[in-house]
């Protein structure tokens, strides 16, 4: 739940999950659980295929909501259920009330609902004199703790079976042993008699299956049969998003959903209830059924060309089984009602901007939740998306315009570097880091040293080491995005030493200025469009055959995030296109293009870790061609654990967030430490910043360097 | 190897995996003497236990006191194939019911089902459960013994897909895909077999 009213209180509640020792290791160990049993679910099936039908399913389902509506209802209707339509969560809750109060009900029972969390149903139903019980075992805790979940399907992941014990004695007052098997054994008595007692059931919907009026269930506890068997009302509340054209495109969902969730082949039980069905305890025989849609801004959505994607999710919550920052800080933190990336986006549609506005800054955007997303949903993007909206909402905030303006104008952004070079001395002490920060910028910035500025510049120094090439085989763009123009320069001039040997023919178009991935972070999108201009009008891409940057995030920006920003501009689209299209990352160059040989290198066998930058394992699927390349070159490989998991950078989000940003590094630091290797690879010069940083100030001797320094150091 | 003993073997194979217990049966006699069978050695071996002995509130504990004795339910079961099953269980004191699951609601020893269908990929049954008998049998029951027609079996989900959608083309129906037994992870991720419904799953594929 957001209850921080703004920035610092929303640190503050973040430094305490920080704190919380059991969430840490629960969520460490569900992590990498998950990534094994998600992985072995799916084994030998086409995922991605899977994927894009279900996205396909649910984009044609969403185009056609109002038919599919309409034939639900019809079928639902002839087989006796009656139908509503809610505009909102006040109006659902209203209904269900409505429903309650005719049927004379005074106890109620729920199966998990997702939707029932977020019109805060519990809530309405015991203020009109009702009781509620919550049978999933894991709602029904956090009902009794008066809390939100967590997580979508598992929603007392944060609680330990310490405080279930003492929860369950409180509720039985008898003292309960500290024993899963039993608390849970204790749950089944406890909750039995909550369902013989109970006459109405509430029920949510995986999907509502248009061409029979079926509404479906996924439970594992069996808590769904039993909610809707026995009490002799059942209110199904479904969000109009669970609308299913057929059994088939819900059978695909079914396929990802447990598998997705938790690494489950399938949930124990699925039901498939058409119509009110045989009920013993109602006067006639028959149950009382009724099917509430709720539409609570969802009608809206699947009319939005961007976001209607995102009433794809089938709320396995697997963005935040993936999500790193998650993993920190838990679901309380990272989501309102609903959790991990998709509840970024979903509480400002569904809750509204105050509880977003914290919420959507706290992405790193890793791409890890886009990676496993079972509908495909560009949840990276849509976050940022939000994050604009809410700041042309809300106004801009003062560092985040101002880093715009500057940015807009390339000069402007490169004169301001150039006097902040000739002034640090008495901050570098002469060493390549920034030692003696003013305090308004080192806050929190204990944790790495942050490096210095570059003497000169790489442009500055391009036009004394072009290599001459009568014969060029290819002409290659170098794009060096800032941190390689003005704090590593030594790194793109490794590459143009390679590029040298193989006689290709190097240009570096002297307009060029930063990617305006650090702007579309903060969302500010209208420079974030402008720089992307002022690159695509920098580089001609039929002066080349290749634009190559040594910059993971650079590279994925300029390939995906520019035709995206600059779509709308018809002057535009065509040339960004064919920009994007001869993007290509140095790794993937060199290995695919190049396709250097083991020959050309002098072999040392130097023990080597990797550590995979976000933008090219995921951005750009990248995973091949710098381990091969670290092989060629004759270093001795050697793995580390989760390579690919963010190293904790995110660029401006490691200056707004320091504290997550120096756990995620301390982890990382800590897989590549155990590796015992002396040289730790990477391919992006954000990465090598926050690794060397990081090595720098624990001081380790590790070396870190770009794959292509290393690739140039040992060129015979 | 055949296409019938394929998919038997990935069934078994799948279902195992969710601790289900798959036999196989000759004849629906020989799974009726499995069920009573089961029943009779059930508290001798002491394995469930389906919180009755634990520490309870008063009201849950009541519940608790109202079990009769040793019961079998089987809703739904044609009338001959009944008649045998209660005979059977008679004849080791043991309770055969077809209907009055609302007069047992604290919980019943054993459900006997037959499935109408399965899919192999997942170990999965499908069970047209339009009987609120059949539906409490199955999910009020200590075990759930569920005998699948071999005939019946299929792949994957997509090949029950046509049967499915019949069964729900019809006015009010309620079908269900029944995975292993209950369970949850909710505490701690700790898997824990049965926390409403059956403790155990046993499946007896029979050769129809």
């Amino acid at each position: 739940m957001q209850n921080a009213h703004n920035m610092k209180e929303y640190k503050g509640e973040l430094t305490g999950a920080l704190n919380n020792d059991f969430l840490r290791e629960a969520m460490d160990k569900f992590a990498v659980a998950y990534r094994t049993a998600r992985s072995n679910a799916f084994s030998g099936m086409d995922v991605d295929g899977l994927i894009g039908e279900i996205a396909k399913g649910k984009d044609e389902a969403m185009a056609h909501l109002e038919e599919l509506l309409a034939q639900f209802t019809q079928k639902a209707e002839a087989a006796g259920v009656v139908v509503h339509v809610a505009k909102d969560a006040a109006e659902a809750n209203d209904i269900i009330g409505r429903i309650a109060q005719k049927a004379n009900v005074k106890r109620i029972i729920k199966s998990k609902s997702m939707t029932a969390e977020e019109i805060h149903l519990n809530t309405h139903l015991e203020a009109l004199g009702m009781e509620v019980t919550e049978t999933d075992l894991g709602e029904w805790i956090i009902q009794l703790r008066h809390e939100g979940p967590t997580h979508m399907v598992m929603p007392a992941i944060h609680l330990s079976r310490y405080q279930v014990a003492d929860l369950f004695t409180d509720v039985t007052g008898a003292k309960q042993e500290v024993d899963i098997p039993k608390l849970v054994k204790v749950a089944r008595r406890e909750l039995r008699r909550k369902f013989v007692e109970a006459d109405m059931g509430i029920s949510g919907g995986n999907f509502a299956i248009a061409e029979t009026g079926t509404v479906a269930v996924c439970t594992n506890e069996g808590n769904a049969r039993l909610v809707t068997t026995l009490p002799r009302v059942h209110v199904a509340l479904v969000g109009l998003d669970k609308l299913t054209t057929s059994f088939n495109d819900a059978l695909k969902v079914l396929r990802a959903l447990p598998k997705n969730a938790t690494g489950q082949a399938i949930t124990s039980y699925v039901s498939w209830m058409t119509g009110p069905t045989e009920c013993l305890a109602s006067a006639n025989g028959k149950k009382e059924m009724h099917v509430v849609f709720l539409d609570n801004g969802r009608r809206k959505l699947a009319r939005d060309p961007l976001f209607s994607q995102v009433l794809r999710c089938i709320r396995c919550g697997a963005c935040a089984n993936v999500c790193p920052v998650y993993r920190l800080v838990g679901g309380h933190q990272l989501g309102h009602v609903y959790i991990g990336a998709i509840g970024l986006i979903l509480t400002y549609f569904y809750h509204g901007t105050e509880k977003a506005k914290n919420l959507v800054q706290n992405c790193i955007n890793c791409g890890a939740c886009k990676a496993v997303c079972a509908g495909g949903i560009d949840l990276p993007r849509l976050i940022k998306e939000v994050h604009a909206r809410i700041q042309d909402e809300e106004g801009h905030p003062l560092q985040s315009s101002l880093l715009a303006k500057v940015l807009k104008s390339r000069k402007l952004f490169h004169t301001l570097l150039r006097t902040a070079k000739s002034v640090q001395k008495p901050i570098t002490g002469g060493t390549p880091y920034l030692r003696h920060l003013p305090m308004i910028f080192a806050r929190g910035q204990e944790f790495r040293a942050l490096p210095a500025i570059a003497e000169t510049p790489f442009r500055d120094r391009f036009a004394s080491i072009k290599p001459k090439v009568t014969n060029p085989k290819l002409r290659v763009a170098l794009f060096s995005g800032c941190v390689q123009d003005f704090v590593y320069p030594e790194q793109s001039e490794a590459a143009v030493k390679i590029l040298g040997r193989h006689d290709i023919d190097v240009s570096f178009p002297m307009d060029q200025s930063c990617c305006g991935l650090p702007v579309q972070m903060m969302g500010e999108r209208e420079a974030s469009r402008s720089v992307a201009e002022q690159n695509v009008n920098a580089i001609d891409p039929d002066s080349c055959d290749y634009i190559l940057t040594l910059c993971a995030s650079c590279a994925s920006h300029l390939k995906h995030g520019y035709p995206e920003i600059l779509a709308g501009d018809p002057a535009m689209s065509a040339k960004v296109r064919k920009f994007a299209d001869k993007v290509i990352d140095f790794s993937s160059f060199v290995h695919d293009v190049l396709k250097v040989t083991p020959d050309e290198f002098a072999a040392d066998g130097r023990k080597t870790t990797y550590h995979a930058p976000c933008h090219l394992c995921r951005g750009l699927g990248v995973t091949k061609a710098p381990r091969e390349l670290m092989t060629t070159c004759g270093l001795n490989y050697v793995p580390a654990e989760e390579e690919d998991v963010c190293c904790g950078f995110g660029g401006t989000y490691s200056m707004k967030f320091p504290e997550l940003s120096a756990e995620l590094l301390k982890k990382k630091l800590a897989n590549v430490e155990k590796t015992g290797a002396e040289l730790l690879l990477t391919d992006c010069p954000g990465c090598i910043m926050q690794l060397r940083g990081g090595l720098e100030a624990k001081g380790s001797a590790m070396r870190v360097a770009h794959v292509a320094e290393a690739l140039a150091e040992r060129l015979k | 190897m055949s296409e019938e003993k394929r998919l038997v073997e990935l069934f078994t194979e799948k279902a195992g995996l969710t601790s289900a217990i798959v036999s196989r049966v000759k004849t629906l006699d020989e799974a009726l003497a499995y069920t009573v069978d089961v029943c009779e050695k059930k508290d001798a071996c002491q394995i469930l236990m389906s919180g009755c002995e634990s520490e309870l509130s008063e009201p849950a504990g009541k519940l608790c006191d109202e079990k009769p004795g040793k019961v079998v339910v089987a809703p739904e079961l044609e009338a001959g194939a009944f008649a045998k099953l209660k005979a059977l269980c008679e004849a080791k004191g043991i309770h055969c019911l077809a209907e009055g699951m609302r007069r047992h609601l604290g919980g019943v020893d054993i459900g006997f089902t037959i499935a109408q269908g399965g899919f192999a990929e997942t170990g999965s049954l499908l069970i047209d459960s339009d009987s609120e008998e059949l539906r409490l049998a199955t999910m009020l029951c200590e075990v759930h013994v569920c005998v699948l027609p071999i005939s019946t079996l299929r792949e994957k989900s997509f090949d029950v897909e046509d049967q499915l959608r019949q069964l729900s083309s019809d006015g009010p129906s309620y079908v269900a895909f029944v995975t292993g037994a209950s369970r949850t992870a909710d505490i701690e991720r700790v898997l824990a077999i049965g926390v409403h419904g059956p403790l155990e799953m046993h499946i007896l594929l029979l050769e129809d």
